[in-house]
């Protein structure tokens, strides 16, 4: 039974209230405005028959003889293999010009996953550049931040993870996007024909901020489907920042009681409750989130990145255009280095990184114009051959490549007794003249 | 003496805060379910006015609508309590989350409550009371062997007065609802007595004469054992930023810890880190007993994705089973990870019921919450004579790692042991990352007093020669090497010494994992040599390569077995360097 109602009594940031009967909460609602828009809203709180519901498309331009129908079912998002290749809006609906997907409709934002079913990661997740797959090693079911500021190349990175990566799916999630970088995954995606395996839900930069916080749940609920379909599933959401930002201005508008800087107190469990969705299935497909947070100010000590850091397994940090390897961590990478990659892989990438450690030193000592001794030399040969053919992320290897180029940097640069390695790992890989 | 109950119905509702219109009787902190649709969803009575109530639903509350049914328990929210906890994994409403995910699958839909223990096991009886005995409250009625633990059977913890026993059941196996025991109490009412008690989880269970904490409580991390040691019956506190390793020092206590039961409340955070436990624990050896660690560990587990308001109850949850074992006379330990998490359920739901914030919102009760949790440990008493413990350790995660914040402030003021991690000493590899400058413990005098450790003088002279080589350290990197006092270098690396060998550990090593009283009584002996040995050195340099030679000779000493035929050979290897 459809209930239509004609009478907004009250409006205020994005909330409009309507006296109605027999509505739920999470609800759905469609409001038809003068002008002839309909925008949905949700039933997010009531007090007997005044019904408070928060509109997705905000309350700009709604006039209190507004039409509303409660719709009786819960915000849903469409999902079957006809989303791939597909770009929708913060609600759903699509932005591409394309038919709009009817098919089986599923709830957003469910329920958990039960602990007790969870197994132990031991699945890697290629993405062919050498930062991470040879030295932060991602593992099916992580969830990970890129760390960075805004400036950065984060959007480009991720772009060149999904099309290089070998998930069956992958799920871009954007909120606050901006229009050219929302074109630009679309370009890159087509040229690398990633779009084929790929569905995206976009929230632009001057969309309603509700679809904003939407945009997560509806790319994580269908990264759920597909992963309980036997799909492994990368879903990219980029930038929590702003997905934070738009929780802050609705719990604000709310009159909500700020807790840091002006975010909800509840925004360490708005961030897990979104990232806890990764989750390797036993027996079938996986979720592995990996997202873009925006340190406003370079301060990691922000509510936002502060948070995640608690709920993520590590962290990439982007900076200068490169991973950088020192505060870059994947939690989770011993599960799989040297267990399922190359026996050497673990050994090999603490080496590279010690010696690069040095060679940063080194490099402070050339800029200080203190004298280099020889060893000082061969470090710095390998500094720039490190930066410029591992860190580079232009760079897309099989990792079995990035191994062997490993090698063959620390052969050009350094003696064999020089590097700090088991001999038996020189004698099967390393590339010095025997 | 049951009166009715309450019914009631929704008339508001925002996110889980209902309000419930109500006729009848009703408690503070009510259990209450509210039905909506063909669900039936749990809740507890937060606020009373006049005849509405405020309701903290446990789940999510989609679907909920006006006039919705609710219908009230009479019962606070209680934990069942008795044989079959120990190995099991439960969610913050005591909900089995194993039989959970053999009914429902994957995921965890709401409404779903199965009885917390296992109802069709037998358990081996034996009785300790027999029939004629006058009984109160707590005494032992019989016993069954549950794992490592000899469980015993309890007169009802709500039993009034004295009562004597009618019947008592033979030696044999019985289920938990079996009745093994009838007794008539002062009024010459007859009680029907089984295995299962139950205990509202927020009030302290604490039956026997409280005494001051004097036993050490040995975990095998020497950071901990020597200069920041805790009691049996005791608490501690371990803030930290993210990725400090407050997670892994706290699995490596519930693992290495000499303690009988340990119950882990996984709160609040990463679903992937309780896995470790669920999976390790099961293969990995108790090396006291011989049996499985999971034998004696009860998981409890609200990870950050699970309700937020069962999240606050998790916590209440897991220190009742921990009273409760050690009423029975075990030794028990919870762990509780992370504290912040829980007080910000409280916030969460302050923020909902509009109550005035304090600082960074939390509510103004904060710190007597806190302070409530942790006074739940100490030791009692029993009516045996025996002493029993209940060892309380949170972790906290303070925002920014700025340990200025209300949470790790409230719980400082009431813990007796601070192991604080730093950022700095986990960015320098030092694991693990409890920074010897700032933590500190209230028990290592305590246990000198009480003549219960003999380690306490090199312990503090060793803390001193922390401190000023901090200060010389600090001078070095301003004025450089060349302007430090030969003398003052030595007490630089004899601190460096000291904190390479002893207060760093290595977790992935697996001698090195975890050092027993004895051996960090060998370890000490070592450290006091070279701290009281006047060495005398030419150069800078030759001081320096004494010290990173012998740092290395001890690590590698500390690598090696006990049981190995070199262990002896190095350590006098070691003393004969020393001595020179």
């Amino acid at each position: 039974m459809v209930k239509t109602y004609n009478r907004i009594e009250r409006i205020k940031g994005s909330i409009a209230q309507v006296q109605a009967d027999g509505v739920k909460l999470g609800e759905l609602a469609q409001i038809k405005t003068k002008d002839g828009r309909t925008t949905l809203a949700e039933v997010i709180s009531f007090d007997h028959n005044k019904v408070n519901l928060q509109v997705y498309s905000g309350t700009k331009g709604v006039s209190t003889g507004d039409q509303i129908r409660f719709l009786g079912r819960p915000m849903k998002v469409p999902f079957g293999s006809s989303l791939l290749g597909r770009v929708f809006s913060g609600s759903g609906t699509p932005i591409d010009n394309g038919p709009e997907v009817l098919e089986n409709q599923i709830d957003i934002g469910g329920p958990s996953f039960n602990p007790s079913r969870r197994i132990i990661p031991r699945r890697m997740v290629k993405t062919n550049i050498p930062m991470i797959d040879m030295f932060n090693t991602l593992v099916i079911s992580q969830k990970i931040p890129i760390f960075s500021i805004p400036g950065e190349p984060y959007n480009e990175l991720l772009a060149r993870i999904a099309s290089q990566t070998d998930a069956d799916i992958i799920v871009l999630g954007g909120m606050g996007l901006k229009f050219d970088d929302y074109q630009y995954f679309k370009n890159y995606f087509s040229k690398s024909g990633a779009i084929e395996k790929t569905t995206m839900f976009i929230h632009l930069a001057s969309d309603p901020v509700v679809e904003c916080v939407l945009v997560p749940d509806l790319a994580l609920a269908v990264a759920e489907q597909f992963a309980i379909q036997n799909k492994n599933v990368l879903c990219l959401l980029t930038d929590m920042t702003a997905f934070s930002d738009a929780l802050k201005e609705i719990a604000i508008s709310m009159e909500r009681v700020p807790s840091n800087r002006g975010y909800p107190g509840s925004l360490y469990s708005d961030l897990a409750a979104r990232y806890e969705k990764a989750v390797d299935i036993d027996g079938s497909g996986s979720i592995t989130v990996i997202t873009v947070t925006t340190m406003p100010g370079d301060d990691v000590t922000h509510p936002v990145p502060d948070n995640t850091g608690y709920i993520t397994e590590g962290q990439f940090y982007l900076h200068g255009g490169k991973i950088d390897p020192f505060g870059s961590l994947s939690r989770l990478k011993q599960q799989v280095m040297g267990k399922v990659t190359r026996k050497d892989h673990s050994d090999l990438a603490n080496a590279m990184i010690r010696l690069y450690a040095d060679a940063k030193k080194a490099r402070d000592r050339e800029s200080m114009g203190f004298r280099l001794s020889a060893w000082d030399k061969k470090l710095l040969k390998y500094s720039y051959e490190f930066e410029s053919k591992m860190m580079d992320l232009g760079v897309n290897l099989d990792i079995e490549e990035q191994l062997n180029l490993g090698w063959t940097i620390l052969s050009e640069c350094f003696d064999r007794n020089e590097t700090g390695l088991k001999a038996e790992w020189l004698d099967k890989y390393g590339k010095w003249d025997k | 003496m049951d009166k009715e109950l309450a019914n009631g119905r929704i008339v508001a509702a925002q996110g889980n805060l209902m309000t419930v219109e109500f006729d009848g009787i009703i408690r503070q902190n009510e259990v209450v379910f509210v039905h909506t649709g063909s669900e039936k969803l749990k809740g507890e009575v937060i606020e009373v006015n006049g005849n509405e109530a405020k309701v903290q639903v446990f789940e999510l509350t989609n679907g909920i609508k006006l006039n919705d049914e609710v219908s009230f328990t009479g019962d606070l929210l209680f934990v069942e309590l008795g044989p079959g906890l120990l190995k099991n994994v439960y969610d913050g409403l005591q909900n089995p989350l194993e039989e959970v995910a053999q009914e429902k699958g994957y995921f965890l839909p709401r409404g779903v409550y199965l009885n917390a223990l296992p109802r069709a096991i037998k358990w081996d009886f034996t009785p300790i009371a027999k029939k004629g005995d006058v009984v109160e409250k707590g005494d032992f009625l019989g016993s069954v062997p549950e794992g490592v633990i000899d469980h015993k059977i309890m007169v009802p913890f709500q039993f009034q007065g004295k009562g004597t026993i009618l019947e008592i059941k033979k030696k044999g196996n019985y289920t938990v609802e079996e009745e093994i025991a009838k007794i008539k109490d002062e009024d010459g009412k007859i009680h029907s007595v089984n295995m299962i008690q139950k205990w509202p989880a927020k009030f302290p269970l604490r039956l026997g004469e409280r005494v001051l904490p004097i036993e050490k409580l040995s975990t095998a991390c020497r950071i901990i054992d020597g200069p920041f040691p805790v009691a049996k019956g005791g608490t501690f506190c371990t803030p930290g930023p993210f990725g400090a390793g407050k997670t892994v020092l706290q699995h490596q206590i519930s693992k290495y810890a000499e303690i009988e039961v340990v119950i882990v409340v996984a709160c609040g955070e990463r679903a992937g880190e309780v896995v470790e436990l669920l999976r390790e624990f099961p293969h990995l050896d108790d090396p006291k007993t011989g049996k499985k660690l999971m034998d004696r560990t009860c998981i409890i587990c609200n990870t950050s994705s699970m309700p937020v308001a069962a999240r606050e109850s998790s916590v209440y949850v897991g220190v009742t089973i921990a009273e409760y074992y050690r009423q029975m006379g075990a030794d028990t330990l919870l762990l509780a990870d992370s504290t912040s998490r829980w007080a910000q359920a409280l916030r969460e739901m302050s923020g909902r019921l509009e109550e005035i914030p304090g600082e960074e919102a939390f509510p103004a009760y904060l710190a007597s919450r806190i302070s409530e949790f942790y006074e739940r440990a100490g030791v009692i008493k029993l009516k045996t004579g025996k002493t029993a413990s209940l060892t309380i350790g949170g972790s906290v995660s303070p925002a920014g790692g700025n340990f200025e914040e209300p949470v790790t402030q409230s719980t400082l003021a009431v813990v007796g042991c601070f192991l604080g991690l730093s950022r700095s000493r986990s960015d320098a590899r030092r694991f693990p990352a409890i920074d010897p400058l700032i933590s500190w413990s209230k028990y290592l005098d305590r246990f000198s007093e009480y003549g219960k450790v003999d380690n306490a003088t090199v312990i503090k002279k060793a803390q001193k020669f922390i401190h000023e080589g901090d200060e010389i350290g600090k001078k070095m990197s301003v004025v450089g090497e060349e302007g430090i006092q030969i003398d003052d270098i030595v007490v630089y690396l004899k601190g460096e010494f000291y904190d390479s060998v002893f207060l760093q550990q290595n977790a992935f090593d697996k001698v090195d994992t975890a050092t027993n009283e004895i051996r960090q009584k060998e370890q000490l002996s070592i450290i006091k040599m070279v701290l009281d040995k006047e060495f005398v050195f030419e150069e800078r340099d030759e001081a320096r390569s004494f010290f990173l030679n012998l740092t290395d000779k001890v690590i590698q000493w500390n690598y090696t077995s006990m049981d190995d035929k070199t262990y002896s050979e190095k350590k006098n290897e070691i003393i004969g360097m020393i001595e020179g």
